[in-house]
């Protein structure tokens, strides 16, 4: 099971965050901080897998922005790995070429394309279109 | 796509957040944020209503501000309002608010359920979705009495659309998670498993994840999808099926509903029938075939998709374990993954080799990898790599390679991260121990590693030293030679001090006759080393110095001048004064004789699970709540305290004084006067003594007492420290048990350890001794959830009379209890005289802010005292007619609610106490036991006689005791049991 879901800047900080489990606040911000702590100590030759307390880190960069997912240990490393990859191409398509700012601005929106693929910490949906069905939804009535 | 501007439109929002931006300090930024807060505030408190823009901006505004980590305490009714609009951008953002920042003990929840129930009930597809999405959000137990039984109806519904079902079922799941009790399993069961067959993929991803949960726990109900699953992902894996819409990524069709699939499977045994497994089998051949294809595509994201699906596809091989051919093939891939240059490969097939080690089929193909895994210790730039690949050697050890993989991880040891050293110590003690062919190897082994890495050595190692060589003669000459050896380098690690001190002291002789180790070498040796060492191993040493005196005659004056010496006799410790005052008041008075019995060898300390096993299994995985589950999924160990023995007593020389005697190891259960016997005699030679007080002495009980203490060099008051004294709760503090108290209960009425309890939130864990009419337990709390409890208070409850008749003194434990972690509570109990209602136990503590609290049934029942007596046929007639009294007597004739298993009730009834006794009852069929129940105030003779009758699947039992309530009260508990 996914137990948050995290998008933090090299600076530290969160631009998007999601939790499957209620965490209190005052602890996110220490988790976030601890999270993004580990994932900058490492470098590249180093695996994108993290042991953290009693769970598992898994994450990947893109530019300055890191994407983090905690998960139990019932969830396949390699799956999350790549599914993070396809969370950035989904962003990609609907932001055409998105960046930090959009994610930012678009808050609302990011996580709606994040409910459309993950449920209750379940992987729910991964076929790009029909994640972002609502979105164009949404879209044509705010346009009209 | 639309062109999506930044800030969409919204400007404020949009200035706002550059402005925060903007902000160069912190508290520039807080100022901002305060101002901006109180912006908002007056918007929504002011009189002119807002428009849904507005609303929507502010909204996204409280969504930013609290993503920077404030806590926003208003919003939540505007939200709430939100979500009864007919506009969807409204009902939307309303929503979001309300999962993103409602919490499950909102008060609010009500009203949003209102909402919830309305559009669910609406029939528009995208509003149901945004209040399933909601409830799958929160979540909470009011939600659940509210919808449970709408969900399944909608997940099941000929009618539903695809994205409806999705949410459904997820959000099922959640509700299921949270109150297992309040979604029955029922008629939709059957269809539940039957969306594996939907023709949407979305569907089958979503229903797979309810599945894979729901059928943990019922594994009956939901045993077809096995075949379901096996055809669905044959057809994916064959890509033979046309329904894969969009959900090929990079050419790999459909990986995520793959590897769901594939973990579903792994709730199961492999299929029975043959067609379904043949079907399987050929799934699992072609995806182990394709991996060796040349790839459909460069990308890397085409070969992470491919090796998602190859890696649960091997966990799925481990897990059935019953295939060599693809056992062989899995850890022939993984192989060649451990060279892969990406390092997430190498990681994750060092991972799965390590399950796949302890298969009897591929531990042989998984040792042929041993270089390349030696290699990666060595030149891995990860640590969590490293820390894997010693995790494989560990696992693929066997008596075969065993001395070149300790020697390897002792190499590694040398440089290994200091996160992880006490763990490959472990490892390395726990092997060398296991394999040890010659225990000189063993020996050696353990001392290089308190050599390498002593800060490392916790104590479970270096008793465990002592335990091996104490219980084996042909090692200890050795033994002796070589920790000699180590003392004499100029910087000996204090553990070395300890562990040389202790054998020295009790084989130091074996080595005496070698002038270069004579005793006054020796004991020069051990003593140039006293002033540098903390209390605990300076105790340790006078307590080899004492034993040095009996074993070597010619110190004696030399060491009375040590202990003569005012840095001792008038230490500041209390502990090694005592010891001083004692051993030179001993040393003086006894006779020879009389030092040599009480001085005497260490008897062989009984052979029980390694002390560092225990300690190892806690450590593993982070936490000790996933040692919990670790007890759990390990068949060996049904109990969970296996791993939380407090062994080290055993070994506990740095322990009072009373261990030089030797009633750690002496007293048996059965034989209660040895005890007495050696403790009188160390009463004994005190009383003629000059200086020693008589109370020093210690009676049987506090011998017993200190024995249960786990090791605590510190004092042997320790027990008395900080007695919290157990009824101190007031009147209000006393809860109910829960409902389900008495069941648990019953469940320990034979047995002293296991699971006492276990729910969301929080473990309870037993383990316990009794001996005459004192008792020692530790519970174990384990927080199960990633947050910490706070105000965390367990405490003990006498209710009525039963203050007067047991007395129960607890410790107390921290208050805060971090997530995953496990604290450890030590309860002494005495028993004064006979009771009948247990103890409560009442916890309380504080999850997210919410007060929990919880009381259970303590497991302390009368039984628990039972001494068993054996006697013969003739004695146990005499006697049942001496208790003829028919007050006496309690008898229950009952339905067995368990198969009658002749050895089962063999084993609960010695659970239960009493000694069994053969040849007394003329039918064999008929159990007969007897017992004395010890109590501080009085003894109760017990016997006890079971008749099973098979054929009426009914017991007769029939109890006789002096004691009326005690005969009648074990009837009752035992009577629960058959």
């Amino acid at each position: 099971m996914i137990k948050f879901f995290l998008m933090v800047n090299k600076q530290g900080q969160t631009r998007l965050s999601k939790y499957y489990e209620h965490v209190e606040i005052n602890k996110r911000t220490l988790l976030e901080t601890e999270v993004i702590k580990s994932c900058l100590s490492r470098s590249n030759e180093q695996c994108s897998f993290i042991e953290y307390k009693d769970f598992k880190l898994i994450y990947r960069q893109y530019a300055a922005l890191f994407i983090v997912v905690g998960v139990n240990d019932t969830e396949n490393e390699m799956s999350i790995y790549e599914f993070i990859h396809n969370f950035v191409e989904v962003l990609d398509e609907y932001f055409s070429r998105v960046s930090e700012l959009d994610i930012m601005f678009n808050l609302d929106k990011v996580h709606i394309i994040l409910d459309e693929m993950v449920l209750n910490g379940c992987i729910v949906e991964t076929n790009r279109a029909r994640i972002l069905a609502p979105l164009l939804i949404l879209d044509k009535m705010s346009e009209s | 796509m639309p062109a999506v501007s930044k800030g969409d439109g919204m400007r404020g929002l949009a200035v706002f957040i550059s402005d925060i931006r903007n902000c160069k300090s912190k508290e520039a930024e807080i100022k901002r944020i305060n101002k901006e807060l109180a912006n908002i505030r007056s918007k929504f408190k002011g009189d002119k209503a807002l428009d849904g823009y507005s609303k929507k901006k502010y909204v996204c505004k409280l969504l930013f501000i609290f993503l920077l980590g404030h806590d926003i305490d208003f919003g939540h009714m505007e939200a709430v309002n939100l979500l009864s609009s007919n506009k969807y951008t409204e009902k939307q953002i309303g929503y979001l608010f309300i999962s993103v920042l409602v919490n499950s003990n909102s008060e609010l929840i009500r009203l949003i359920n209102n909402a919830i129930k309305n559009d669910l009930a609406s029939r528009n597809p995208t509003f149901m979705c945004l209040a399933l999405h909601c409830i799958a959000n929160v979540g909470s137990r009011e939600m659940g009495e509210a919808f449970a039984a709408d969900i399944p109806r909608i997940l099941v519904a000929g009618d539903s659309m695809d994205s409806v079902k999705q949410s459904a079922a997820l959000c099922l799941l959640r509700l299921y998670k949270a109150s297992p009790d309040l979604v029955p399993m029922g008629e939709w069961t059957a269809r539940v498993v039957h969306l594996l067959n939907d023709q949407h993929m979305g569907v089958v991803t979503a229903a797979v994840s309810l599945i894979t949960c729901l059928c943990k726990k019922n594994p009956d109900d939901f045993k077809t999808c096995v075949s379901l699953a096996v055809s669905r992902l044959s057809r994916i894996v064959s890509s033979a099926s046309t329904d894969l819409q969009d959900y090929t990524y990079y050419f790999v069709p459909a990986p995520w509903l793959s590897v769901k699939l594939l973990r579903l499977l792994q709730c199961y045994p492999p299929p029975e029938d043959a067609a379904v497994k043949g079907r399987l089998v050929e799934c699992l051949e072609t995806v182990l075939n394709k991996a060796q294809e040349p790839p459909k595509s460069k990308k890397v994201q085409h070969s992470n998709a491919k090796n998602a699906i190859l890696f649960e596809t091997i966990s799925l091989i481990i897990h059935y374990d019953s295939e060599p051919n693809l056992l062989v093939r899995a850890c022939n891939q993984l192989g060649q993954f451990l060279q892969h240059r990406e390092t997430n490969l190498r990681y994750l097939a060092l991972e799965s080799m390590c399950t796949l080690a302890s298969s009897e089929f591929s531990h042989e193909a998984v040792k042929t990898h041993i270089d390349t895994v030696i290699n990666a210790l060595k030149t891995e730039r990860d640590v969590s790599v490293r820390q894997r690949a010693a995790d494989l050697l560990y696992a693929m050890c066997d008596r075969s390679n065993a001395k070149q993989i300790v020697s390897e991880m002792l190499r590694y040891l040398e440089t290994a991260d200091y996160a992880i050293r006490e763990e490959i110590v472990l490892k390395v003690a726990i092997l060398a121990e296991k394999y040890a062919v010659d225990y000189s190897w063993y020996v050696d082994t353990i001392l290089n590693l308190i050599r390498i890495a002593g800060d490392y050595v916790s104590e479970e190692v270096w008793y465990r030293v002592l335990q091996i060589v104490t219980n084996r003669d042909d090692v200890q000459g050795y033994a002796a030679k070589t920790v000699f050896e180590a003392l004499q380098a100029p910087a000996c690690h204090e553990n070395m001090v300890k562990v040389g001190g202790y054998i020295l002291g009790e084989f130091g002789n074996l080595i005496a006759g070698d002038p270069r180790s004579s005793p006054p070498v020796q004991f020069s040796l051990l003593h140039s080393k006293f002033h540098l060492c903390s209390v605990a191993t300076r105790a340790l040493l006078l307590s080899t110095y004492i034993k040095f005196i009996n074993l070597f005659p010619e110190t004696k004056a030399t060491i009375q001048g040590v202990l003569r010496a005012g840095s001792q006799l008038r230490n500041a410790d209390v502990e090694l004064q005592q010891r001083a005052v004692e051993y030179l008041t001993l040393s003086s008075v006894a006779s020879t004789d009389v030092l040599a019995t009480v001085l005497e060898e260490m008897p062989p300390f009984p052979e029980r699970e390694s002390s560092i096993l225990a300690k190892l299994k806690r450590k593993k995985g982070p936490g000790a709540g996933s040692a919990l589950d670790d007890g759990r999924r390990d068949p060996s160990s049904s109990d969970i305290n296996g791993g939380m023995e407090p062994t080290p007593s055993t070994v506990s020389t740095p322990s009072p004084s009373a261990d030089l005697l030797g009633l750690r190891a002496a007293p048996p259960p059965a034989a209660p006067p040895a005890p007495a016997g050696a403790g009188n005699l160390l009463v004994d030679v005190f009383s003629d003594g000059p200086a020693a007080p008589a109370s020093l002495g210690p009676t049987a009980e506090e011998a017993f007492l200190s024995e249960l203490e786990p090791p605590a060099p510190e004092s042997p008051m320790a027990l008395l420290a900080d007695p919290a004294p157990a009824a101190d709760p007031g009147p209000e503090d006393v809860g109910t048990p829960i409902p389900e108290a008495d069941e648990l209960l019953n469940k320990f009425v034979c047995k002293n350890n296991g699971v006492l309890f276990e729910n969301q939130l929080l473990q309870i864990g037993v383990k316990s001794e009794f001996r005459q009419n004192l008792g020692r337990m530790y519970l174990f709390y384990g927080n199960k959830t990633s947050v910490q409890f706070q105000s965390f208070s367990p405490s003990v409850v006498h209710p009525g009379d039963l203050q007067t008749q047991l007395a129960v003194q607890t410790k107390r434990v921290a208050a805060q209890v971090d997530g995953g972690a496990q604290v450890q509570q030590v309860l002494n109990i005495e028993c004064l005289r006979d009771f009948v209602t247990p103890p409560l136990l009442s916890v309380r503590f504080r999850y997210g802010g919410a007060p929990q609290s919880l009381t259970l049934k303590l497991p302390v029942t009368i039984n628990k005292f039972f001494q068993p007596t054996e006697m013969a046929a003739q004695d146990f007639f005499q006697r049942w007619k001496q208790l003829s009294l028919p007050q006496q007597e309690a008898q229950k004739i009952f339905k067995a609610n368990h198969p009658m298993d002749a050895e089962v009730t063999k084993a609960k009834l010695l659970g239960f106490g009493s000694a069994l006794l053969d040849n007394v009852d003329p039918n064999p069929e008929n159990f007969v036991g007897a017992g004395i129940i010890q109590t501080k105030a009085l003894q109760v003779g017990c016997l006890l006689r079971l008749e099973p009758n098979a054929q009426a699947q009914m017991y007769r039992l029939t109890l006789r005791t002096s004691k009326e309530p005690v005969s009648r009260h074990l009837c009752e508990l035992l009577a629960q049991q058959f």
